[in-house]
């Protein structure tokens, strides 16, 4: 289990990207979106972003997403980015384990 | 022999690993190689989110054919590594080493590629490698680069860094990169490997970018590295062989194939002398045409 002790952020503002924010939770997860396209695509935002907790095994955390239309596979990708920044760790990172598509 | 060593690479484009918006569909471009960069193109503080953005897109998107090279971070920094892990499980192509200087450099990023095509699931040897050469030392030790390695597909030369290094600058004539080009391509060449010229980044003087593509064409290189969609025409035109070239090439290796088995060594065609060392050149015209797709002759299909 990966534990949120420290604010940590990635991604941008620009066009077909999003910007995360991971902090410590409340002992859950709570997620908030802001999003151009949130009315087509809120729903699926949301299923990506619970589904990459659940890959990483992140259980208490506080996370916003301000998205700019970004790809599923975009998404996935800045909030692992965040987690790990959270988490400090850059090296011998799980890839195709706990970091999937 | 790893299949993709030999395939068509007239054009690599570039693009930044970090940013979703240029890595989501460069394929519609049609360039022959995309090139996802980790190195110079992605912010110091942004080295870790842009592996996170580059395994993503390796594994989800589709690039419909056009050959996935990962540039990973110089053998100097505390990065390369975990690039190289990154872009091999993610399912790259190809790594190209930036600044390469001797062949141990490819040697070193090749054990890495190892451990990680083990660890990673891949076919040993599925990843082949790219030697970028970026300084006067590595244009001297250009042959034995080219050497290094049974994966190694190609050297590419980096002119930015390489005139630095020369006390020069880029002019747009050619002049200050005469000497490593054609040190380079003589090198790539001996060693049965490809080479490709460096970016041309004056994106509004197109006609110093044919004239530069036209040279670097008849020097002998296989492709140019680019920096933007505008620039993939140009090349693909250039490196095609036109139609004429073609049909001509066909005759020389009809007639040589002909005129062998009558025990005659000399001839002339459309008034052009040939003989057996017009061969290899006219096979490779046609097997260039095929590659392009502009060949629909029956020549050489075996």
């Amino acid at each position: 289990m990966i534990e949120i002790k420290k604010p940590a952020m990635a991604g941008t503002l620009e066009s077909s990207d999003c910007q995360v924010t991971v902090e410590e939770g409340e002992g859950t997860i709570e997620f908030s979106l802001d999003s151009t396209v949130i009315n087509q695509y809120g729903n699926q935002i949301r299923k990506v972003a619970y589904d990459t907790l659940k890959n990483l095994d992140v259980k208490n955390v506080k996370l916003a997403i301000v998205d700019k239309g970004a790809l599923d596979c975009t998404i996935r990708a800045r909030i692992e980015a965040a987690v790990y920044r959270s988490a400090e760790q850059t090296e011998n990172l799980p890839w195709g384990g706990a970091i999937r598509s | 022999m790893n299949p993709n060593k030999k395939r068509l690479r007239r054009t690599m484009m570039f693009l930044n690993a970090q940013k979703p918006g240029l890595i989501k569909d460069p394929y519609i471009y049609k360039p022959d190689s995309i090139m996802l960069d980790l190195e110079d193109a992605v912010a110091e503080n942004q080295k870790d989110a842009a592996r996170f953005s580059l395994y993503h897109a390796l594994q989800t998107i589709d690039y419909r054919g056009c050959e996935k090279v990962v540039r990973i971070n110089g053998l100097e920094t505390a990065f390369w590594r975990e690039d190289v892990r990154c872009a091999v499980a993610g399912g790259c192509d190809s790594i190209r080493i930036p600044k390469t200087e001797s062949a141990q450099d490819v040697k070193t990023v090749e054990e890495v590629i190892i451990q990680s095509e083990k660890e990673f699931g891949r076919e040993p040897g599925s990843v082949l490698i790219m030697a970028a050469i970026e300084s006067a030392r590595g244009v001297m030790r250009a042959l034995d680069i080219c050497e290094s390695s049974e994966r190694l597909f190609g050297i590419a030369l980096s002119g930015g860094d390489y005139t630095k290094d020369l006390q020069t600058r880029i002019t747009g004539t050619g002049i200050e990169l005469m000497g490593a080009r054609q040190n380079m391509v003589i090198a790539a060449r001996a060693a049965g490997v490809q080479c490709f010229d460096t970016v041309y980044t004056d994106m509004n003087d197109m006609a110093g970018f044919q004239q530069d593509v036209e040279t670097i064409h008849l020097m002998g290189f296989d492709g140019k590295s680019i920096i933007n969609p505008r620039q993939i025409n140009t090349v693909h035109k250039i490196f095609t062989p036109s139609e004429k070239e073609v049909i001509f090439a066909e005759k020389v290796v009809r007639e040589i194939d002909e005129k062998k088995a009558q025990g005659i060594g000399v001839f002339t065609v459309d008034g052009k002398m040939i003989d057996i060392a017009f061969y290899d050149g006219a096979k490779r015209t046609i097997e260039l045409a095929k590659a392009s797709g502009t060949y629909k002759g029956g020549l050489l299909d075996d």
